[in-house]
Order: C-alpha cells, then sequence, then structure tokens
C-alpha cells in the first residue's frame, strides 16, 4: 500500500522532488491525520491542475460528443429511408415520394463547373506563391486577400454571384451561375493546399533539375508539381466537399425549388441536395410529413461530404508520412 | 536560347496573373457591393437606414433600418463565442498539452470532420432537435430564438478555435515550458502563466477568426433563429440576422428598387465587418509567428 502510494506520487509530481536525504519519506512515516494531506497530495494547487485538465478532457470529449450526436441522430431517422429507389428516383408528389436523384445531380454538376473553374486558377496561384513570388510585400498582399476570401461570408459570395454573373454576365440563374459563384469560394481552399503542398517539397528536388540546366518551369513541371499532386488532391477534394455543402451562394444563383425534369445543359436551373434539404425542412407545405425524407437527405448529404472529407483527410496524412522520410 | 527565356518569362507572367486574379475577386466583391448598394441612399438617408425599423414591403413608406438585424447578428455571435471561446480553448489545451500523440492524431482529424458538416444540416437539427429541446427545457414559446442559434453558431467556430488555438499553444518554445517546470511549476500553472500568455495573440487570433465565421453564417441562424424581425429584447427572442434577411428577401426581390440595393449595402456592411476581423486577425498571427520564431 505504501509503494503503491508512493508511485502515484511520483507519477503526478515528477518536477517537485524532495531532495534526497532532507525530509524524511512521507510515504515511509506513519500516517497520522496531518500528513495525510502530503500523501494524497492533496495541496490545492494539484487539485486545482487536476479539476482544470478534467475541464479540458470535458471539453474535447464535448466536440467529439457532438459530432457523434450529429451523425448518430441523421442515421437513426434517416437510415430507414435510404434505398436504391431513393437514389436512383426524382422525387415527386410533393417531394415526399421516388427520392433524390435531381438534387444529387445538381449538386454532381455544379460541383463540376466550380472545380472546372477553381483547379486551374487555384493551382496557379498556389505555384506562383510557392514557386515564383519573392517575399515581399506584393506576396504578402495576395496571401491576406486570398485569407480573406476565405473568410467572406458565404450569403456575400450569393450577392456577388448575382451581380456579377447572373445580371451583369448574363449567365442567368443556371448551373453555370452556381458552379462559378461557388468556384469563387472554394478558390482560397486550393491555392492554400496547393501553396502548403508546393512548399513540403524540399528545395534539393528543384535545384537537382536546375543544376542540370533545366529551366524554372521544367523544373517545377518534371521536379516539382508531380510530387505536390497528393498534397493539391486534397485541396481540391476540400474544395469539393465545401462547395457540395454549401447553399447561401446558390439560393439566387441558380438552384431551384423543384423541377419536373433534369436540366439539360449548364444554362438550366437545377435542384441541389442542400437546398433541397433547406425546402424539405423549412418550405414544404406539410413539414410533419416531409421530416424523414429530410432526414434521408440529411444523411446522403453528410455521408458524401464527409466521405470526401475523410478521403482528403487521409491523403494528406500519408502524404505528409511520405514527406517527412527522407 | 532568347526564345526559351521569353517561353519562362511569359509563364512567371501567367502564373502572377493568377495571383492577381485572387486579389481582383476580393476587390471585386468589394466594388460590386458598393456599386450595388450604394444607389439606395438616394431613397432612403444613412440616418434612416441605422434606424430600427425593416419594413421593405410597407405600402406607402417602406422602411429600411437595419439596426434588428445587426442587434440580431451582435446576440448569436456573442452567445455562440461564450460557448465556444472557453471550450474551444480548453479542448486546444487538451490537445497540446495532455492528450498523448496518438489520442491528438485520432482527435484533430475528428474536428475538421465537425467542421466539414454542411450548415444546412446543422440549421435542420437546430429545427428538429436543440429548438424543441430549450423550448422544453427553458419554458420558452418558441425553440427557434437567439439561444438556439447561439448554441449551433458555437459548434460551427468550434473547430475553428481549436485548430488555431492548438497551433498557437504548440508553437510556444518547450525551452519556455521546460524553464516553467524546472521551477517547480505544475503543468497547470506553466500553461496559464507561461503558455497561454506567450501564444496570447495566436489565441485571440483564433477567436476573433471563429467569431468571423459566426457572424457571417447563414443557413443555421436562417433555420434555426426563427427569423422575427422585431428586436429583440434577449435571448429567448426570436431573432434575424444580417445574413438570414439577405437570404429570405434577395429571392423575391425586383433587380434595381431600393429593396434590391438595401440587400447589397447588407452584404457590403458583412462583408466590411469581416474583412476587417479577418485583416486584423492575420496581422496578429503574422506578429505572433515572428515572435515565436524570435
Amino acid at each position: 500500500m505504501g509503494t503503491g502510494r508512493k508511485a502515484n506520487i511520483e507519477d503526478i509530481t515528477p518536477n517537485i522532488r524532495p531532495a534526497p536525504g532532507g525530509r524524511p519519506d512521507p510515504a515511509a512515516a506513519p500516517i497520522s491525520r496531518r500528513n495525510w494531506k502530503r500523501i494524497l497530495n492533496l495541496r490545492p494547487a494539484r487539485i486545482y491542475e487536476a479539476v482544470v485538465f478534467l475541464f479540458f478532457r470535458l471539453c474535447a470529449a464535448v466536440i467529439l460528443i457532438a459530432l457523434l450526436a450529429i451523425l448518430f441522430q441523421i442515421m437513426r431517422y434517416g437510415g430507414s429511408r435510404i434505398s436504391w429507389e431513393f437514389l436512383s428516383q426524382p422525387p415527386r408528389e410533393g417531394m415526399l415520394a421516388g427520392g433524390i436523384l435531381s438534387p444529387l445531380m445538381g449538386t454532381l454538376a455544379v460541383s463540376l463547373i466550380t472545380i472546372l473553374f477553381s483547379l486551374p486558377f487555384g493551382v496557379a496561384t498556389g505555384i506562383y506563391l510557392s514557386e515564383y513570388a519573392s517575399q515581399g510585400r506584393i506576396t504578402w498582399l495576395v496571401r491576406l486577400c486570398i485569407r480573406n476570401l476565405a473568410g467572406v461570408p458565404s450569403i456575400v459570395y450569393g450577392l456577388f454571384g448575382v451581380a456579377l454573373f447572373v445580371r451583369a454576365l448574363h449567365f442567368g440563374t443556371s448551373i453555370l451561375s452556381a458552379g462559378l459563384t461557388l468556384g469563387l469560394l472554394t478558390l482560397p481552399v486550393i491555392i492554400t493546399a496547393s501553396e502548403e503542398a508546393l512548399r513540403a517539397i524540399p528545395s534539393s528536388y528543384r535545384e537537382g533539375a536546375l543544376a542540370l540546366g533545366a529551366t524554372r518551369w521544367y523544373t517545377i513541371r518534371t521536379n516539382v508539381l508531380p510530387y505536390a499532386v497528393p498534397g493539391i488532391l486534397t485541396g481540391v477534394i476540400l474544395g469539393i466537399a465545401r462547395a457540395a455543402g454549401e447553399t447561401a451562394p446558390i439560393l439566387f444563383t441558380g438552384a431551384a425549388f423543384f423541377l419536373p425534369s433534369m436540366p439539360r445543359s449548364i444554362w438550366d436551373q437545377f435542384m441541389a441536395l442542400p437546398y433541397h434539404l433547406y425546402i424539405l425542412a423549412t418550405q414544404h407545405q406539410s413539414i410533419e410529413d416531409a421530416r424523414p425524407v429530410a432526414y434521408a437527405t440529411a444523411l446522403v448529404l453528410v455521408s458524401l461530404v464527409l466521405a470526401l472529407n475523410s478521403v482528403a483527410i487521409l491523403i494528406r496524412l500519408r502524404f505528409r508520412r511520405n514527406m517527412e522520410r527522407p | 536560347m532568347m526564345r526559351s527565356a521569353s517561353r519562362e518569362a511569359l509563364i512567371h507572367y501567367s502564373f502572377a496573373a493568377a495571383a492577381l486574379f485572387a486579389v481582383g475577386i476580393l476587390a471585386g466583391i468589394f466594388l460590386l457591393l458598393l456599386t450595388e448598394g450604394f444607389p439606395v441612399f438616394r431613397h432612403v438617408s444613412v440616418s434612416q437606414f441605422f434606424s430600427w425599423n425593416w419594413n421593405p414591403n410597407a405600402y406607402g413608406q417602406p422602411e429600411y433600418g437595419i439596426l434588428a438585424q445587426m442587434l440580431g447578428t451582435i446576440m448569436v455571435t456573442v452567445g455562440a463565442l461564450v460557448f465556444s471561446i472557453p471550450i474551444g480553448i480548453g479542448a486546444a489545451a487538451y490537445l497540446s498539452e495532455i492528450a498523448a500523440p496518438r489520442t491528438r492524431e485520432v482527435i484533430k482529424p475528428l474536428v475538421e470532420l465537425l467542421a466539414g458538416v454542411p450548415s444546412v444540416v446543422i440549421g435542420f437539427l437546430g429545427i428538429v432537435v436543440t429548438g424543441p429541446w430549450l423550448a422544453r427545457s427553458t419554458g420558452a414559446s418558441n425553440g427557434l430564438n437567439a439561444l438556439n442559434g447561439s448554441l449551433l453558431l458555437g459548434l460551427m467556430s468550434l473547430p475553428t478555435i481549436v485548430t488555431l488555438t492548438e497551433d498557437a499553444l504548440r508553437a510556444v518554445p518547450a525551452e519556455f515550458k521546460a524553464a516553467s517546470l524546472a521551477l517547480g511549476a505544475n503543468r497547470l500553472q506553466t500553461l496559464v502563466r507561461v503558455t497561454i500568455p506567450s501564444a496570447a495573440t495566436g489565441v485571440i487570433a483564433a477567436c476573433m477568426l471563429g467569431m468571423g465565421r459566426a457572424v457571417g453564417e447563414t443557413m443555421t441562424v436562417l433555420m434555426a433563429t426563427g427569423n422575427a424581425l422585431a428586436p429583440p429584447s434577449g435571448f429567448l427572442d426570436s431573432v434575424r440576422t444580417m445574413t438570414a434577411t439577405v437570404a429570405i428577401e434577395l429571392g423575391e426581390v425586383p433587380f434595381g428598387t431600393a429593396h434590391y440595393h438595401a440587400l447589397f449595402v447588407i452584404g457590403f456592411v458583412l462583408f466590411v465587418f469581416t474583412f476587417v476581423v479577418n485583416s486584423v486577425s492575420d496581422l496578429v498571427l503574422l506578429r505572433f509567428q515572428r515572435k515565436m520564431q524570435g
């Protein structure tokens, strides 16, 4: 018992030790009322530390529990509704029957436009910031702008999309307008990921090619870019995940309440998964009947977005490990 | 040789153009919101705009006062931060000071996953889960109120605050902590008196970015706070935020009317606010990083 306590004290006080040969070992002394406190180490500072650390643990637990609760709730009420029919049929009978094929397709089509727009611009900006730019004021300004773009509220992107793509450029409310609006929104994600991925490439890769007389672009193309592909891919996937889940920017740039048929071109309006969920949750005429469909739609949306996020996180972990290896 | 050199220059400049394009978007958003929003002041005065009544569809004398919405936005944001700052800093302290490296490797991606949950899904759960629960437990007649919005926005700003605070705490050089521990301080004392003060600027920037996220959030508050236009008198009242107003009304408004322009001014106010918050926290973070690198 005595030794057990002693080990315990050592465990939690690695830094405060009595000087050797100084005071008698408290654990060896007979237990009296006075040194109980010392044996259990009940100094106020110690108790305080234990309580506060417990609070820190609880904080972390709250976040994990919230995530699990969200997933559990959606699976519990939405899971039974999921079937092949739900995924492969367009909505029917006031969206209460059938499935979610048209919103799903709409979201995929818009994400495609989004990525076609933001991938080239994003990667090019990333290459510039990592490979060409000198680390001066202009680069700092560009970075500041990019980080600010990431913080612009999504509804403001919606307003911008309406004013620029829908009105000024006469794209109308369409897949194109919505895709470009979401493209602007995902641009910072892709730029940041590309720049970080390129920076992680050791400079010896570049120096090797440059020393052999390769031009700068040739060096980037053959010795830098290929190794940064996993990192860039992470950014692209995270960007798509963000775009696929956004509702506010597409509210007025092309998403439709309900369409009887699938869109035929990028000039048509479309149904989108997140907007469909919004409609089912708030705008439907019989809200209670729509609840199960709303849960199932939420389940599909969350699965899609979180699957993309998980893939991105896994790629990044592998990429980081590969880069750390010399 | 010359051909190759000019080609290289061309490639260089096209990449620079792409980077400038990113700057151009930010400037473009600013200018477009300004030019689309500013004409509203031909219809209403600035003081009318900063008044309490928002009634754009009134017959005869429409009113465009945005103060009630501003108050709504401020309330849900402050409410969100009351939850998310202590919990966020606590969780970050756990991740950086207590958790084993292996545990941290598992928890950090999960926190990022929480950030990935679409806001419309959080809003939906606000309607079907937290709203009714709040109504039951507080006795409020309507669970879709400022408190509900605060709770959900707090949850949504947590990943930002946790991730950035943890980065800041871990950027503090190990020597600082070692010196404190060697002087006999315990781990909590070291954290509170040494690590957090050294990382203070980084932690503040993290909280500011969390705030920016909460202010700009649209779908969650649109769905979960009830959207009443009357100025709220407490957290159990239904509120409408600036973002929600734009989301509700932009769909119905005819192009070029005072109402249309007024919505762009709201967007402009949101943009300027988040711009200031982001720029300041960016500068603060930059100084912090310089300081930590010595």
